[in-house]
């Protein structure tokens, strides 16, 4: 087995386009879905959702504000899979419920650690 | 996993709540952003549970979350370093914490401040019923959309403009003085008293809705009450009515969803316990010796909730509107007179009545002359409900208005 992480993006949405509670709950429901397709594989080794807010540090002590100063993309979660091949991971990924979002991203990258190697 | 629908209840009892508290530390100025940040912690919440699991304790959790986004924000940008920092060490030296303050209290005495600063007589009634549902009641823009049948883009455009309006005026979050308290407290009871027809009278087709819009009407006022500076006779005389008029609820409508008209009701299905508080309330109201609009309608609500018909039950309730035409003249009042006067002296003196009135554009004074004239001329009772058919304008009205031209025919 090897470990992938699973990077999920949100197009930033404007305040007019701000999905309802009962849109929010249905989000929810589909993400609980998702991690506990996952789950019940046996290939979940964790993750967490990412509040907004935050800072990007670049050389010569210059800071910006938030990582969306930039792009109107911001990083709303990861989760950490194991899976059997790439393959296998991008079709974990492709359940995503994010890429029900027009904008939205789910990005796929293989860990690799010294030990395994 | 959960079936509850958790964020839809957390947002309703919530999100209100974090706006208040927000709108008071920043300021009514930063409205927006004490919203847009009730909003964010929500969408943050759904993303992180989602992969998680809700939090033990949800409501903590979103205030923390709530909090710490309000922290962010303070110290990014300039109200705090140019107004904030500024008045925190002229009073308190240089001794700066950032506290955010969700306790109890201070959850329930910014909500009534937030009460008095969106029911301002500077925004129309119509603004300040949409605010209040937005802002203290936790609804959606599309949810008060269909309260008002109408679209989203309406009602976003009406609070973008009230909360611009309530900036120019520069309105504070604070309870008013004790000697402008009566001058403040009339606009917000109207606010409520709009709020509650808005979901009792709505021609909203979605019932749900309308009793949810009633209830949070009851449970502002509620707020009023338990406050002693508040707490008048005449906030007491509204809650009354509130409760009088909810305790049919179940009974006005059928399984279809139509509405049943209060003749034909069953009592069986008004809600005792509604009527028993309403009481309540109606003895509380009678302290102090002023009587106000919410006292007539509270007192003509009373005999409504009276099961058996009597002649001092409609006799009362043609009193009452009496006193209140004299108040405030309206031609649903003077209408609705007229049918507690045909129960209370038959109808022909109401039918003199009624024509008296020459209410020539309104469909319910044809459906009432139409109700009235039933037993005593057929012809007139048809031709009337035909006037009043072509006059109406819901599917609803001309629907009840054929059945009954039907029954006459």
């Amino acid at each position: 087995m090897e470990e992938y992480l699973i990077l999920m993006r949100l197009d930033l949405l404007t305040k007019e386009a701000q999905p309802s509670p009962e849109q929010m709950q249905e989000y929810m429901k589909q993400y609980h879905h998702w991690i506990n397709g996952i789950v019940e594989e046996g290939k979940f080794a964790g993750g967490k959702g990412l509040s907004t807010e935050g800072k990007v540090l670049k050389p010569n002590n210059v800071v910006t504000d938030g990582p969306y100063a930039e792009t109107k993309e911001s990083l709303a979660g990861f989760i950490v899979i194991r899976a059997e091949s790439f393959d296998d991971a991008m079709r974990l990924a492709a359940q995503c419920p994010i890429l029900n979002g027009d904008g939205n991203s789910v990005e796929v990258r293989k860990i690799v650690s010294v030990h395994e190697q | 996993m959960n079936s509850e629908p958790l964020i839809p209840h957390l947002f309703r009892t919530e999100y209100r709540k974090i706006v208040s508290v927000l709108c008071r530390h920043f300021g009514f100025r930063e409205i927006e952003v004490a919203e847009d940040i009730a909003s964010d912690t929500f969408l943050v919440a759904t993303q992180a549970w989602g992969i998680e699991g809700p939090p033990p304790n949800p409501a903590g959790w979103l205030y923390n979350t709530a909090k710490n986004k309000a922290k962010n924000y303070l110290h990014r940008h300039s109200i705090y370093e140019e107004r904030v920092l500024p008045e925190v060490r002229a009073g308190l030296g240089e001794d700066v914490a950032v506290e955010i303050d969700l306790t109890p209290e201070n959850i329930t005495d910014s909500q009534l401040q937030m009460l008095f600063a969106v029911c301002h007589p500077a925004i129309s009634e119509e603004s300040q019923v949409g605010l209040a549902l937005r802002v203290l009641c936790g609804f959606g823009i599309q949810e008060i959309a269909d309260a008002f049948l109408t679209t989203k883009e309406v009602i976003n455009k009406r609070l973008t403009r009230a909360r611009e309006r309530l900036r120019e005026v520069d309105i504070r979050i604070e309870m008013p003085a004790p000697a402008e308290m009566d001058a403040r407290l009339g606009p917000v009871l109207t606010t409520l008293y709009l709020l509650f027809n808005e979901g009792y009278y709505s021609m909203s087709q979605d019932h749900t809705l309308r009793k949810d819009v009633c209830l949070e009407a009851i449970r502002l006022c509620t707020m009023l009450i338990e406050n002693n500076a508040t707490n008048k006779p005449h906030v007491n005389a509204l809650m009354a009515m509130m409760c009088f008029h909810a305790s049919r609820f179940d009974a006005r409508t059928d399984a279809s969803g139509a509405l049943v008209l209060y003749e034909e009701q069953d009592p069986d299905l008004w809600n005792a316990d509604l009527i028993r508080n309403g009481y309540v309330f109606l003895q509380s109201a009678a302290r102090g010796n002023q009587v106000s609009r919410y006292h007539l309608e509270a007192g003509i609500a009373y005999w409504h909730t009276q099961k058996e018909d009597s002649p001092e039950k409609w006799s009362s309730i043609v009193y009452y509107y009496d006193q209140l035409l004299k108040l405030s003249y309206s031609p649903v009042a003077a209408l609705n007179r007229a049918f507690a006067l045909s129960k209370w002296k038959g109808k022909a003196e109401a039918i003199r009545e009624t024509e008296a009135l020459a209410l020539e554009g309104n469909h319910f004074y044809f459906a009432l002359l139409g109700e009235l004239y039933d037993g005593i001329d057929r012809q007139k009772a048809l031709e009337n409900l035909g006037k009043a058919l072509r006059l109406a304008r819901t599917a609803a009205d001309q629907q009840a208005i054929r059945k009954r031209i039907k029954a006459l025919s």
